[in-house]
C-alpha cells in the first residue's frame, strides 16, 4: 500500500507497526507530531501499548530502559536539546544492552535558538554505544524502523538503535512511502526475548557496582557487538530487501564504478548529492556518491577511494566536519565541507559548486571560506 | 546470554569477604543484651544471624555500626579492629 505522508507520521506509522509494548516520549519541535500520532493510535485502540507521558526526556529514556528491563519492546522519539538531556542515560540504555528503538529528528543546537536541520545533535551521541541510521527519504524513514528492532534485539547486538532524519526536511515533508502489510511486518520481526530481565520470581540486580577488570570486558562486549553489527545490518537489510523489494547495505554507493571523485554524505544532503551525481555526469564528469546508512558503526571498508569529497552537516569545534575527520586518508585525497549547519539550504547546485572547489584543491566552510 | 553487562544474582559473598573492609568490629556483652532482635532487624548487610543471643559474622559484618547504634541496651561496643 502506498501512503502519502510526513517524515514524522511515517516514523509514527512504522513504530506502532512493530507493536512496542510501552512508548514512554516528551514532545519537542520537530519531533512533535510523532509523539501526538502514537498517542492517537493508542487512544483509538488500533496500538495497543502502554503509553506514558513523561515530565522531561531524561524520563522518557529512564522509563524506556525500566520498561527494557522487564523485556518490553520499546519505543520512544526525540530531537535536538531533548536528545541532549538523554545523554546520561543513552550510556546507561547501552550499557544496559537494551535494544530500545528511538528516532531522532536532526535539529540544530541552541542558543541561538533554531529548528532546523542539523546533525549535531545526534553525532555527538556517537560513543554512546547506540547504532545510529541515517535517513535520505520517508521511505527510508519507515525501512529503518523496522530493520531496527531486527537488528538491536538480535542476541548477537542487543544494542539500542537511533534512526535519524532531518528536521523539517523530511519530518514535516510529505513524500510517497510504501508501506507493508502488518502480517508481512509480524512476520519479519521475530517476537523478542531478552536475554536477561528483573522478574520478581528470579530477583536480579542490575546496575550493580562492577570492579575495574569486569568492567573492561563489559566495554569489549560492547565493542564486539558493534563490529558485529557490520554483519548483522547486511544481513537484515538483504532479508528486507528480499520481503519487500528493497535492499539495505550500511552504505548506498550510487554510481562508483568508474569514478574519479565520490562524494561521501548521509541524510537529505545525499539526496541532493544524488541529484548532483546524475547532473555532473551529464557533463561527462566521473562522479559517484557513498551514502552513508549507518554513521555507528562507521563503515569504513566502503571508503576506499582516492578522492573522496566529504560534506558534513555537523562539526567538531576545534577539529573539523565529524564524518571528515573519522575518515581514513593514508594516500588518499580527501576534501572536507561543513555546510548547511541549522538549517541553511544546501541543494543539488552547491553540492556541484562543492565539486568545482575540490577540483581545484579548495575546501572548508560553504557559504563562508568558500563561496 | 552473549552480551556483558552489569548484573548480579543475589549470593553469599557475591562481592567477596566484605569483613575485610571493617575498620571497627561489633563486640557483644552478652550480659547487658536483652535480645530485642533490634541488631538483627537493622543490620544491612544479614551479618547478624539469631541464636540464643546475637550472632556477628566477622566474615561479612563491614564494622557500619548500625548494630551498635539501635542496641537500646548498649550491648555492642565497637572496637578499633587489631590487624
Amino acid at each position: 500500500m502506498i501512503v502519502v505522508d510526513t517524515g514524522n507520521h511515517i516514523a509514527a506509522l512504522a513504530a506502532k507497526m512493530a507493536k512496542p509494548h510501552v512508548i514512554a516520549a516528551y514532545p519537542i519541535t520537530p519531533q512533535t507530531t510523532v509523539v501526538e500520532r502514537l498517542a492517537q493510535y493508542v487512544e483509538s485502540g488500533e496500538l495497543n501499548s502502554e503509553f506514558i507521558r513523561v515530565e522531561s526526556e531524561h524520563s522518557a529514556m529512564t522509563a524506556c530502559i525500566g520498561a527494557a528491563a522487564v523485556g518490553a519492546r520499546t519505543f520512544t522519539a526525540t530531537s535536538s536539546h531533548g536528545l541532549l538531556l538523554m545523554h546520561e542515560m543513552l550510556h546507561w540504555a547501552a550499557l544496559a544492552r537494551l535494544p530500545i528503538v528511538m528516532v531522532n529528528v536532526n535539529r540544530a543546537i541552541g542558543p541561538g535558538w533554531n529548528i532546523w536541520s542539523d546533525l549535531n545533535d545526534s553525532m555527538a551521541q556517537r560513543d554512546t554505544g547506540w547504532i545510529q541510521f541515517y535517513a535520505s527519504s520517508n521511505q527510508e524513514i519507515f525501512d529503518n524502523v523496522i530493520q531496527a528492532y531486527k537488528i538491536g534485539e538480535d542476541e548477537r547486538i542487543r544494542l539500542p538503535v537511533m534512526i535519524c532524519y532531518d528536521g523539517f526536511i523530511l519530518s514535516h515533508t510529505s513524500m510517497p512511502v510504501e508501506v507493508p502489510k502488518q502480517e508481512e511486518i509480524d512476520d519479519f520481526l521475530n517476537e523478542y526475548k531478552s536475554t536477561w530481565q528483573l522478574d520478581i520470581n528470579n530477583p536480579i540486580t542490575h546496575g550493580n557496582i562492577v570492579p575495574p577488570e569486569p568492567y573492561l570486558e563489559i566495554r569489549y562486549s560492547m565493542e564486539k557487538a558493534m563490529k558485529e553489527a557490520k554483519k548483522v545490518i547486511e544481513e537484515v537489510g538483504e532479508e528486507f530487501g528480499r520481503k519487500f523489494g528493497r535492499e539495505y547495505r550500511l552504505v548506498e554507493e550510487y554510481r562508483c564504478d568508474d569514478a574519479d571523485y565520490v562524494i561521501v554524505t548521509m541524510s537529505a544532503l545525499a539526496a541532493e548529492a544524488k541529484i548532483a551525481v546524475d547532473r555532473l555526469r551529464d557533463k561527462g564528469n566521473r562522479i559517484g556518491l557513498i551514502k552513508l546508512r549507518t554513521y555507528r558503526p562507521f563503515p569504513h571498508e566502503y571508503l576506499k577511494y582516492d578522492k573522496m569529497i566529504v560534506i558534513d552537516r555537523a562539526f567538531s569545534p576545534g577539529l573539523g566536519g565529524i564524518i571528515y575527520s573519522e575518515m581514513e586518508m593514508d594516500g588518499k585525497e580527501v576534501y572536507g565541507f561543513i555546510a548547511g549547519l541549522g538549517g541553511v539550504d544546501i541543494n543539488y547546485k552547491d553540492i556541484e559548486k562543492m565539486y568545482e572547489y575540490a577540483k581545484k584543491g579548495k575546501d572548508g566552510w560553504y557559504g563562508i571560506e568558500v563561496k | 546470554m552473549i552480551e556483558k553487562t552489569a548484573i548480579s544474582i543475589p549470593t553469599e559473598g557475591a562481592m567477596g569477604k566484605t569483613g575485610t573492609w571493617r575498620v571497627f568490629k561489633p563486640i557483644l556483652n552478652k550480659e547487658k543484651c536483652v535480645r530485642c532482635w533490634r541488631c538483627w532487624v537493622f543490620c544491612p548487610d544479614l551479618a547478624i544471624s539469631r541464636g540464643d543471643y546475637p550472632v556477628i559474622d566477622y566474615e561479612y559484618c563491614k564494622g557500619c555500626g548500625i548494630c551498635a547504634n539501635e542496641c537500646p541496651t548498649n550491648a555492642i561496643k565497637m572496637e578499633r579492629e587489631e590487624k
